[in-house]
């Protein structure tokens, strides 16, 4: 959008989101912020922390690879994770995230990334727990390639299981925790389409498959739909018929924030437009949540979710 | 150095080669569904030869093959009370190509009135050497073929049970890891057959230990039981689980209420049984009959969310009074079988949280905990 990334902009556009009025409080459960943000203030000076109640923080120090590998990768941030994690519980943070990666092609992913990823999951989540910080558990599985959505789905299911067995290895308290997993999709360059009810029904097949029910929720990431295509896709798994017994949720970046940044541009004079922009979002997500928004012009009608014969087996 | 992308090491490649086709999926899910409909259990009347000494003995039976057959006789003649209460029967092999007095055969006798026919097909426990008297549990040798067979002469689930104790040094990682390595392999090549599975990981009573142990421990076997079915692409929703509740051990001096013994149950299964998994089936352990009904009740009615059927399969807890009552006698028999009508009906009850217990003593009470009991 035209903005140079300085620290002043960085600024201002996280005070544009967490500037929004009170609308936002019934769709808005949480905030992750990236630790440059979590000590910035407002221009009135009130710092982040302060406008936000529950605040997350990203502990994760990035991907590194996995030598012997096709590409693939582990997330370091483990060291000094404890000392770390009380600091940011003395400064505000109940909650932390940290990102793995996975890639699905002909040789990945491999049973070395899906292992120790799932290792390094469990350590972190342990960490944060021992210091009261709730662990919000991401192993994203990326978009990337051809593959369909039988294939993302058989994909997750195995992610999944490792994450759960390093977790119980691990005796992290799973109640104490969240799930941050991508929807099952098919690949960007998959050239068969699939409806929602389809990409739903996929995605709750392979939590139920997977996701122990003392987990409290699930907060699904957006990966690279775009903001309608997410919201839709978490209506209709709201709506898919199978026993659901987490929260099913949304942990949106791009997805919440996408039309503010363009309403934004960086200039003073759009902050109220793009800050109303990204309030739309939050309420068009928060009834997705409840299975309520089916898209575009019908923000506000219930959903009509067909799922009939759709089945996955 | 980074594979070039052939598809050369498939052993590290996560490659979908579907085990089961979705009618394949379709008929173990709904034989499942069948079993642990809302208010029905299990009858696991699957005791082997040498157990039925054990329970035709003190009531001064003779072990023969004749008293076996009339004794099951008079449980499988029960008349229609029960078809609502049992979903399914878990058979012996002798036991399913015996007939009633008439000449009708016992699995045809359960299968027309609706009645899921199960066998088991473990061939018992056997010694982990190097472990504290641990053990794994035999039976994959032609499991494949006796599945077909068995699903030819009318069966459509199975059972199999593997042991662990609890004690200082047990159970150890090497007898989880091989007991939930064996569950699966059993799992697998039943869903092979049309077969479902249940699964089942027994951590005995024996012992001291008090109830948090009991809860540890079972999380722990039940997540490795988990990862190794999804290792094995084992089919969850056309399986079933067949755990212990969680319990104090016998020996332990704390008295625990059936309310606590619930929580700590449903909260062992809420952190380790995946919700696609159709149906819990309990086995009661060394319960007495009334404590088994009492305790899956208070499951049932337990407040945390439990998005699978929890369910009995019983065996002692609701045969007990049937046998003391029949005492082989053939004057017996409509009383033991409304003895066996009873306890049915209080289990399908319990299962849906409507069970009012009479406070009953006699027999219904009497403890049935024999020392490291293993089939």
């Amino acid at each position: 959008v035209g903005v140079e990334n300085t620290e002043e902009n960085r600024r201002q556009f996280r005070q544009i989101l967490f500037s929004a009025d009170d609308r936002i409080n019934s769709c808005i459960g949480g905030v992750i912020f990236f630790h440059e943000t979590l000590y910035q203030h407002s221009d009135n000076g009130v710092p982040f922390v302060k406008l936000i109640r529950d605040r997350g923080i990203l502990v994760d120090k990035g991907v590194v690879p996995l030598a012997g590998t096709y590409g693939e990768t582990t997330t370091q941030g483990l060291d000094g994770l404890a000392e770390r994690c009380a600091q940011y519980k003395k400064d505000g943070a109940v909650f932390a995230k940290c990102r793995c990666v996975l890639k699905i092609s002909d040789s990945n992913p491999s049973k070395l990334a899906i292992t120790e990823n799932a290792n390094v999951l469990a350590r972190y989540s342990s960490i944060c727990q021992q210091n009261g910080i709730v662990p919000v558990i991401e192993p994203e599985i990326l978009p990337d390639g051809d593959h369909d959505l039988k294939r993302c789905q058989y994909v997750t299911e195995k992610v999944l299981a490792a994450v759960y067995k390093a977790m119980s290895d691990h005796h992290v308290y799973l109640e104490g925790t969240l799930l941050k997993p991508n929807m099952v999709t098919p690949g960007h360059s998959c050239p068969t389409k699939y409806s929602p009810e389809e990409v739903a029904m996929a995605s709750v097949t392979a939590m139920r498959r997977t996701v122990p029910p003392a987990v409290p929720g699930i907060c699904f990431l957006s990966g690279g739909q775009s903001e309608e295509e997410a919201s839709i896709h978490l209506s209709a798994i709201n709506n898919c018929p199978l026993a659901k017994p987490w929260v099913l949720t949304f942990s949106f970046g791009r997805a919440l924030q996408a039309s503010a940044l363009r309403a934004w541009r960086g200039h003073k004079e759009n902050e109220k437009t793009a800050t109303e922009q990204f309030i739309k979002r939050a309420e068009v997500n928060s009834l997705a949540c409840q299975g309520k928004y089916s898209g575009g012009d019908n923000y506000g009608e219930a959903g009509q979710c067909v799922f009939g014969s759709c089945h996955a087996y | 150095m980074a594979l070039t992308g052939k598809k050369e090491q498939k052993s590290t490649m996560t490659h979908q080669y579907p085990a089961l086709t979705a009618e394949q999926k379709k008929e173990l899910q709904d034989i499942a569904q069948r079993i642990v409909a809302p208010g029905k259990g299990i009858l696991a009347a699957d005791e082997s030869t040498g157990s039925m000494a054990k329970r035709l003995n003190p009531i001064g039976v003779e072990n023969t093959e004749e008293n076996r057959r009339r004794y099951r006789q008079l449980l499988f003649t029960a008349d229609q009370r029960i078809d609502s209460c049992i979903g399914g029967v878990i058979f012996f092999h002798e036991t399913l190509y015996q007939k009633t007095d008439d000449g009708t055969p016992f699995a045809q006798l359960i299968k027309d009135r609706g009645i899921v026919v199960g066998i088991k097909v473990d061939k018992g426990v056997v010694p982990l050497a190097g472990t504290n008297g641990e053990t794994t549990t035999q039976g994959l040798d032609g499991l494949s073929e006796r599945c077909a067979q068995y699903k030819k002469d009318g069966a459509d689930f199975a059972k199999w049970r593997c042991v662990l104790k609890i004690s200082e040094t047990t159970p150890s990682q090497l007898a989880i890891l091989e007991n939930a390595n064996v569950l699966a392999r059993y799992a697998s090549i039943c869903q092979q057959n049309g077969i479902v599975p249940i699964v089942e990981p027994e951590i005995l009573p024996d012992g001291d230990h008090d109830l948090k142990r009991c809860q540890y421990v079972t999380e722990k076997v039940l997540a490795a039981v988990y990862k190794a079915l999804s290792d094995h692409h084992v089919y969850l929703e056309g399986t079933l689980l067949k755990p212990n509740m969680v319990t104090p051990g016998h020996s332990c001096h704390t008295k625990f209420s059936g309310e606590e013994i619930a929580m700590a149950t449903v909260t062992a299964l809420r952190r380790t049984v995946p919700p696609a998994v159709t149906g819990v089936t309990f086995l009661s352990g060394g319960q007495s009959e009334e404590e088994a009904s009492v305790n899956l009740n208070a499951i049932n009615t337990c407040p945390l969310t439990k998005p699978w059927a929890l369910t009995f399969s019983y065996g002692r807890a609701l045969q007990a009074s049937a046998l003391n009552a029949w005492k082989g006698e053939l004057s017996n028999e409509k009383a033991a079988t409304e003895e066996f009508i009873k306890r049915a009906q209080a289990n399908g009850l319990a299962a849906l949280g409507k069970y009012k217990t009479s406070g009953s003593a006699g027999a219904a009470a009497k403890s049935l905990y024999v020392a490291n009991h293993a089939y």
